[in-house]
């Protein structure tokens, strides 16, 4: 029942390259042809290019299992983890194009760290806590196994920047923070070890860069790899601080 | 010259060199960290299961303590590892976990009353007391005598990964991403920083530091097959070998997982077998109990692996492309029972092999999966050979792991090292003596040596293929050096490494770019990861006996009379060299607080060592003596570790039966 000795199928993959650190390198379409194999990945793919035909491919992988989130990429137009997408899945002809929004270093690498870093501080994505030193010798607060659950739902997010890529908000203001960016605020308010009131986490999305800036299109919902509830997170967040900016 | 002058220099931005990190921050130094990515992607985060911290919250976990934990893990290392280092980490890591829960780590928690388990394929109903309701969760593990792995769901490393990453970042730690260590700056005494190179714009930095930390995983890309991240080449590991003063030690002892997904290599978790899952070969033929009529599939995991691939040598493996593998079947155990309790599982296969494992046969092979090897370290976590250069976590051999570790003390030992090394480093720049001019002179010297090797890599017109030579290497490793290893194969893959060594000296590449250039990158380490594989296969072809995860078919015993001793590798200072020099480190019974035995699994036989007997004696004599003492006074008495540990850590640890007398 599992002997698979169908004949290959020939893929193409066209990638969009350009390397910003040579003043001569022009951005263009560059296309690849290989033989498919079984339980190939885009990760596979893009190894056997470049290690047998253009050593100078640039594209960014790490665990290569989908728990990273290094390898985000565009394919055939839409944001996912080049990691786990299978060849067999998509048509014979695919593009390749790096994540826009992010400041591109070379094909398909893009800059997504340095961005989230910036997020990171800037939303004060860690806990608050209420006390200054836990003593570590005493036994750990007690959490209710539900709302452990609850937040970790929420921490699975892996900072692969999809939702952005595909954010329409994103594309027109540089300093959008991103579903990203409210799916860390809403963890952290969820998070009973976390001293911060709605006032204050109004002070860091309360406007057009944050929670009133999104236009409810939705994509990163669709798009997110982890599957995480960004559409209901983003509508909560915006109904509390709305009550907050009116009163 | 660009230069950087800080205190402390960590290289590695996973969990062990984040956390060193904090540490040193905290109190008061200027810390950089450096990365080869962004830190929240290192590999920590690939860790699923969990830490082992013996809190004994659970049912299963009742009467846990730092003792059994203590015993296990020493067990588990076969007795190579460093008692006094093993107290140490035992200790800390329920300081660890609950630190991490008090920055906001989610760990699951403790529901009260019945719940239904799954044990020895048997459902069974477990009680949890209703006063443990809303602590920390732990699960069963391998080789362990209770239930102590704290974990997130089956994310347990990310969780850890991105709170400590958080912490960093709240501190304003500052971490220098896609920037790699070329070489360790030192004076052949003291070590003074690295020279960095900018994995982008392709400059080099002299970052000076008073101390230099190594944090950067293991090196399972030396293998063909591992579980381990494209990033865990090794390069830490190398930075201190290539100094030709600081040691290696124990780089034979690697661990295998018998269930990698094939030919990926992703891990599939030892549940499925645990749960009733069969392994069978080409023939669809169960060929486990042919091997192991007692255990089967559920032997040990380095036994299950050496089955799976003495099948494969006979020719039973399922023939790929790729090459021979075999199938993890778990069909058997139902759908809903798939899509209840092996959930990670499914979506993996679903994902990256595109079957339903409900249905289909999972292509498997055992794949390398922990370095359990490193730099070599003292107790604080510093190299006794090279001053001011320290290593923590999988890079190191601090040595808390010998010749195996247990599962769930890895990612355990990042945290717990990252606390202790880091006071430790803390306290080395607090230190007056330490306060030494910035040696320009001799960082001008390493940064031009490594800027000549660039130019002259990108220059010559040379005959071999880095991606090729890495091939090769892999597919030697794992032919030789893998999980069964005996005094032919290893010769050869000796001599198939020495050669590789010396025709990377003719890599040419074809893309001539000074700045972001993959082929370049793998092209000056392949010559760093071929001296490590050279460490590995040669301290394994000298060490002929079986101990842990390094087995020798042709010395199946473990041998204490002999090699009761950590294996220390140093590379020669000859640019000709291309074999390491092995020098031996003896363990000495006389202080351990467990002398050597039987594991409680595995083979039984073993060569003792000659004063094992004496010491067994001595330790029985003070345990009758001393039966009416604590726990704590006992300990002690057989070997006293307190005082090798920051003075922060060595408070008693609560639990619910043992309640702490005197807040600390």
């Amino acid at each position: 029942m599992n002997a698979k000795t169908n004949a290959r199928r020939r893929i193409t993959l066209t990638i969009l390259r350009h390397n910003p650190q040579d003043a001569n390198s022009k951005p263009r379409l560059q296309r690849y042809a290989l033989e498919e194999a079984e339980g190939m990945t885009l990760f596979i793919a893009l190894n056997e290019i470049r290690e047998h035909q253009d050593a100078s491919l640039q594209f960014d992988f790490v665990c290569r299992a989908g728990i990273c989130g290094s390898c985000a990429m565009m394919v055939n137009g839409r944001p996912r983890l080049a990691c786990r997408t299978l060849t067999r899945d998509l048509p014979a002809e695919t593009t390749l194009a790096p994540l826009p929004f992010f400041a591109l270093i070379g094909d398909l690498s893009v800059d997504t760290g340095k961005w989230m870093r910036g997020m990171s501080e800037r939303l004060e994505t860690w806990l608050h806590a209420r006390e200054r030193e836990a003593d570590l010798s005493r036994i750990e607060e007690r959490m209710s196994p539900d709302l452990a659950e609850a937040i970790y739902a929420l921490d699975r997010c892996v900072e692969c920047g999809c939702c952005v890529a595909a954010c329409g908000t994103a594309q027109m203001r540089q300093d959008f923070v991103g579903a990203v960016g409210f799916g860390k605020i809403a963890r952290f308010r969820l998070d009973p070890r976390d001293r911060r009131d709605d006032a204050a986490f109004y002070e860091l999305i309360g406007d057009d860069s944050g929670v009133f800036g999104c236009m409810s299109l939705l994509a990163c919902h669709d798009v997110c790899p982890k599957s995480l509830p960004l559409e209901t997170q983003i509508a909560f967040l915006r109904r509390k601080m709305a009550f907050l900016s009116a009163a | 010259m660009k230069t950087l002058v800080t205190d402390a220099l960590i290289i590695g931005g996973g969990l062990a060199g984040l956390r060193a990190a904090i540490g040193i921050r905290r109190r008061g130094h200027e810390v950089l960290v450096l990365s080869l990515v962004p830190p929240k992607r290192s590999h920590s985060a690939a860790a699923q299961g969990g830490m082992q911290a013996s809190l004994a919250n659970v049912r299963k976990g009742e009467g846990d303590t730092e003792d059994v934990h203590f015993e296990d893990t020493v067990r588990g290392s076969d007795w190579g590892a460093d008692q006094i280092v093993a107290r140490m980490f035992v200790q800390t890591a329920p300081k660890a976990v609950r630190e991490l829960a008090a920055w906001g780590t989610p760990w699951s928690r403790v529901r009260g009353g019945d719940r239904e388990v799954i044990i020895n394929g048997q459902p069974q109903s477990i009680n949890e007391r209703m006063e443990a309701e809303g602590l920390i969760a732990q699960r069963d593990f391998g080789g362990t005598k209770k239930w102590r792995t704290c974990y997130v769901s089956d994310g347990t490393g990310h969780a850890m990964l991105f709170t400590v990453s958080d912490q960093a970042i709240a501190l304003g730690v500052r971490v220098w991403e896609r920037s790699e260590a070329l070489c360790l700056i030192h004076d052949g005494e003291r070590c003074h920083g690295a020279i960095v190179r900018d994995l982008v714009s392709g400059e080099l930095t002299a970052c000076l530091a008073r101390a230099t930390a190594i944090a950067t995983g293991g090196a399972g890309r030396l293998y063909r097959v591992t579980t381990n991240a494209v990033i865990c080449e090794g390069m830490g590991h190398a930075l201190a070998l290539e100094t030709g003063v600081a040691a290696l030690g124990n780089m034979e002892a690697v661990q295998f997982h018998p269930t990698g997904i094939f030919p990926a290599g992703i891990l599939v978790t030892e549940g499925c077998r645990g749960d009733g899952g069969l392994l069978r070969d080409a023939e669809g033929h169960r060929f486990m109990p042919d091997y192991e009529p007692e255990k089967r599939e559920l032997a040990s995991r380095d036994v299950v692996s050496r089955r799976m691939e003495e099948h494969i040598r006979k020719g039973q493996g399922v023939a790929s492309r790729f090459g021979p593998h075999l199938w993890l079947d778990i069909t058997l155990l139902g759908r809903p029972h798939i899509e209840r309790n092996l959930r990670e599982v499914k979506e993996i296969c679903e994902s990256f092999l595109g079957i339903d494992p409900a249905e289909h046969w999972i292509p498997v092979r055992p794949a390398q999966h922990y370095t359990m090897g490193g730099v070599r370290t003292n107790h604080t976590g510093e190299s006794p050979f090279l001053k001011g250069l320290f290593a923590a976590g999988e890079a190191a051999c601090w040595d808390l792991h010998g010749f195996n570790r247990l599962g769930g003390n890895s990612v355990a030992e990042t945290v717990v090292a990252g606390m202790i090394v880091g006071e430790f480093i803390a306290d080395f720049c607090a230190r007056p003596e330490n306060d030494i001019p910035a040696p320009l002179p001799l960082a001008r010297e390493f940064l031009r040596r490594e800027e000549e090797n660039l130019c002259a890599l990108l220059r010559r017109p040379g005959s071999e293929n880095a991606f090729r030579l890495i091939a090769e290497m892999q597919e030697t490793m794992t032919q030789f050096v893998g999980i069964f290893r005996e005094a032919e194969g290893l010769e050869q893959g000796v001599t198939q490494l020495q050669r590789l060594l010396q025709r990377s000296e003719a890599i040419g590449i074809s893309a001539k770019t000074w700045g972001s250039n993959p082929e370049l990158v793998a092209a000056y380490r392949v010559r760093r990861m071929l001296k490590l594989a050279l460490t590995i296969a040669y301290g394994a072809y000298q060490r002929t006996e079986s101990r842990g995860a390094h087995f020798r078919e042709d010395f199946p015993q473990r041998n204490d009379r002999d090699w009761l001793k950590r294996t220390l590798a140093f590379w020669p200072d000859d640019a000709a060299a291309t074999l390491p020099h092995l020098a031996y480190e003896p363990l000495d019974v006389k202080t351990m607080e467990l002398p050597p035995g039987w594991r409680g699994y595995g083979a039984r036989d073993f060569i003792p060592h000659p004063e094992t007997g004496a010491r067994q004696f001595q330790v029985d004599a003070l345990r009758a003596k001393m039966r009416d003492r604590d726990r704590f006074a006992v300990q002690a008495a057989l070997m006293p570790y307190a005082e090798y540990l920051p003075a922060t850590l060595r408070g008693k640890n609560e639990r619910l039966d043992e309640p702490l007398e005197n807040p600390a």
